[in-house]
């Protein structure tokens, strides 16, 4: 009987991981450094935002609350992604607590399960 | 691809909003259509928009010098169809709207209708493509998701070129401008997101493979084999 595969083997997942890894190694490497004055990596949003604002555009509405300062900034966006990661860790367990004891529940059934039945 | 608060000129703001909130509305109502229908999709339609909300928030760098983030909106496109993700979207960017600073509420219409909208639903076409082809299911996977990630990117270059022309170029010459910032720094990491899908789909196919079977991600061929295995 061809053995059925389900879901990916740690081999394949640990090799994608290291493909992830090594996109973001890659684009350090390769990276140009930058220009006097910039700081490297800056976000693509604040660049647009820069230029906008050297072409003279004027934003007609502010934000309602700012976060301070950038080490509040960046807090608030570790705020997000441990929100967003710690509800995907739940939503997964859930899942994962439910498949596991469907096919616990699912084992006994069997007629010709061994074992003494209590009702017997 | 967030443009900032209060950027976009009034009208087009209102164009944007108008355009954004009738996908808004029925992706809302098919996030509580789909959430009634067992606790599973519940907690799969849970996983996709925490999904969304963890990629959204990580700027990674990229091989232009810049940094940007991954949107994350393939994956509960894949699951749910894209309608959800209008909706899951909309809940993000507001988050980041309000709390962060980053993007804002005169152009959430606009941001909404490239990251939640177009996103999600060219991903879409893309894993579709590759179904309907019998493609593998880790390629539509990875287009899926990478997909989503660049005409996300995209579609913020055109509306920001449609707001602001090149005085010497015009539109085209905009449009040449914003893509060369965002679409660029977002190849590397809309192919690092691709990858990304396929281990988190590779998880899914582990833990909950019949609900991925139901939802019509794993091909039915597949039921058919285990059906077989089992009834040995």
């Amino acid at each position: 009987m061809r053995e059925h595969r389900r879901g990916m083997t740690w081999g394949v997942a640990s090799i994608l991981l290291a493909v992830l890894v090594a996109i973001f190694a890659v684009s350090f490497f390769l990276a140009p450094d930058a220009s006097e004055g910039d700081e490297s990596f800056a976000g693509t949003d604040s660049t647009v935002t820069a230029i906008l604002e050297e072409r003279g555009i004027e934003p007609w509405f502010t934000p309602i609350f700012e976060p301070g300062s950038g080490e509040i900034e960046s807090g608030l966006f570790a705020l997000q992604a441990a929100l967003g990661a710690g509800l995907l860790g739940f939503a997964l367990g859930n899942l994962h607590g439910r498949s596991a004891s469907r096919r616990e529940q699912a084992e006994p059934t069997p007629p010709a399960s061994p074992g003494p039945m209590p009702a017997e | 691809m967030h443009i900032a608060e209060g950027f976009l000129p009034p009208l087009q703001c209102a164009l944007w909003f108008a355009a954004s909130t009738p996908f808004v509305i029925h992706g809302a109502r098919e996030v509580i259509r789909k959430a009634k229908e067992s606790p599973e999709n519940k907690m799969l339609l849970a996983a996709a928009g925490a999904f969304t909300f963890v990629l959204s928030a990580i700027k990674l760098p990229s091989v232009t010098g810049s940094s940007s983030h991954p949107t994350g909106t393939g994956a509960g496109a894949i699951l749910f169809g894209p309608p959800v993700m209008a909706f899951l979207g909309t809940v993000v960017l507001l988050f980041q709207a309000l709390l962060l600073a980053h993007g804002g509420l005169t152009t959430l219409g606009a941001n909404v209708f490239s990251m939640a909208i177009v996103g999600p639903w060219c991903g879409y076409a893309f894993y579709r493509l590759v179904r309907r082809v019998n493609g593998p299911a880790w390629l539509g996977i990875f287009l899926a998701m990478a997909v989503a990630d660049l005409a996300t990117y995209c579609t913020t270059s055109l509306q920001l070129a449609l707001a602001f022309p090149d005085p010497v170029s015009g539109f085209a010459g905009a449009v040449t401008k914003f893509l060369g910032i965002f679409a660029l720094t977002q190849i590397p990491l809309a192919l690092a997101e691709g990858v990304l899908g396929i281990l988190l789909f590779g998880f899914l196919g582990r833990v909950v493979p019949h609900e991925l079977r139901r939802l019509g991600v794993l091909s039915s061929k597949n039921t058919g084999a285990e059906k077989e295995a089992s009834h040995a």
